[in-house]
């Protein structure tokens, strides 16, 4: 009998309320249904999160290394674009 | 700058900050009153914490048995988590019979230092399961049954009962999830999932009538308030078990249930011969499971099969070969 392999999902993360979703890991499941199960049961168990996204690996389109250049490096001396010539108050959190 | 590490502002727990996630647990019985309620036996409240402790604990080590043999990596930590949210509730419920009965006995001593004979979890809870067919069909009566139970339990007059119950709840409710899903997944398959599904819920059906044998110490004290007669719970288990085989294609739709299956009416059809008149016994007004002394043998009374013996050889090994050790 042959043996069919799961498909790849990633799995997203948020820890609490107000912050994004973080890329933690993936693992195999048969549907999203399962890869939210397994999910849960991979990368929750120490009380990480309160929701999960699941995607399908092969649903990501990824930039490809080779086009590093010419996507990133453009930006390296925009300082205007950073707002750091601000005084950010102590008590905001998640800049 | 105050936010410079990136995992700082993922917690709230500026006195832990090493770890990025995970902080901040909490002591579901923290402030529970642990004193006993007034007027109830303390013997009988120990044997009651010892029932449901035990279920849990010994349907946590056959869980463990599974892990390096599950199916699938994700599918091992899954049963992992469920057998340890067992574990846990067996530590509370075994604590809180030490206390009840008052000879000083701690969860250790309880857990590693007594015989089959005085462990009181049901048969159901030890049995070996052949494949993981078995076992989902297996964990998805006994968690429905404890969730049913849980549920009532957190009404108990004994508010330690109360709190173990409601921490028990939310664990139990996703085990059923788990275990109803992959029922399902099985049952509505390929015809050799299929195949093997109704196998095993036609293994575990004639073992399911032991769920509803009140014993007297559950009958006593549910009357007075403290514990959940079992009996109780049978309509509740009845529907969400033919809800989950109807959708696994395992019992035929509501529909035509009333032509009788043994499937769906496994208490009627533990004291019927094989192929026997479970409707007829019904229609002819004798309740279900009215032959309760056909349970055997009987885990509540301290009967139970080899299994446990087995069972009890190997999670007791080290407590028996170092006696009082610890580390």
């Amino acid at each position: 009998m042959t043996r069919h392999e799961w498909p790849l999902f990633e799995v997203f993360v948020r820890a609490k309320r107000g912050l994004n979703h973080v890329h933690v890991g993936s693992l195999r499941a048969a549907d999203h249904e399962m890869a939210l199960h397994h999910a849960r049961d991979l990368y929750t168990r120490r009380n990480e999160g309160v929701s999960i996204w699941v995607v399908r690996s092969d649903a990501v389109a990824a930039s490809d290394p080779a086009d590093k250049e010419a996507f990133f490096t453009p930006s390296s001396d925009k300082v205007y674009r950073h707002p750091t010539h601000y005084a950010i108050p102590d008590n905001v959190p998640h800049i | 700058m105050a936010f410079d590490d990136a995992y700082h502002a993922l917690t709230d727990h500026d006195d832990d900050a090493r770890w990025a996630y995970g902080t901040g647990f909490t002591d579901p019985l923290a402030g529970v009153p642990g004193d006993l309620p007034d007027g109830v036996d303390r013997a009988e409240l120990a044997t009651y914490c010892l029932m449901l402790g035990d279920d849990a604990l010994i349907l946590s080590h056959r869980l463990q048995q599974w892990v390096t043999r599950a199916p699938e990596l994700e599918d091992e930590l899954a049963l992992a988590n469920i057998g340890l949210d067992l574990l846990g509730q067996a530590r509370l419920l075994l604590t809180r019979a030490g206390v009840s009965e008052g000879w000083g006995r701690d969860e250790d001593d309880l857990a590693m230092r007594r015989d089959p004979s005085g462990f009181r979890n049901l048969c159901l809870a030890e049995r070996a399961d052949a494949d993981f067919a078995h076992l989902v069909a297996r964990l998805f009566a006994l968690s429905t049954w404890r969730l049913a139970l849980l549920d009532r339990l957190t009404a108990s007059r004994d508010p330690m009962l109360a709190a173990i119950a409601a921490k028990g709840v939310k664990e139990v409710t996703y085990h059923r999830d788990y275990a109803a899903q992959w029922v399902v997944r099985l049952g509505d398959g390929t015809p050799l999932s299929h195949e093997r599904m109704l196998a095993a819920v036609d293994t575990l059906t004639p073992q399911l009538a032991e769920l509803f044998h009140s014993h007297p110490t559950e009958i006593g004290l549910a009357s007075v308030g403290v514990a959940v007669d079992p009996a109780a719970l049978e309509a509740e288990f009845t529907q969400v078990w033919t809800h989950v085989l109807q959708a696994a294609t395992l019992l035929p739709p509501a529909t035509s249930l009333s032509g009788g299956t043994s499937r769906g009416n496994f208490v009627a059809a533990e004291s019927s011969p094989p192929g026997g008149d479970a409707v007829a016994a019904e229609v002819s007004g004798v309740p279900a499971g009215a032959e309760q002394g056909s349970a055997r043998p009987w885990g509540r009374a301290g009967e139970h099969t080899p299994a446990l013996a087995e069972i009890l050889d190997e999670m007791q090994g080290v407590a028996r070969s170092v006696p009082g050790g610890v580390w």
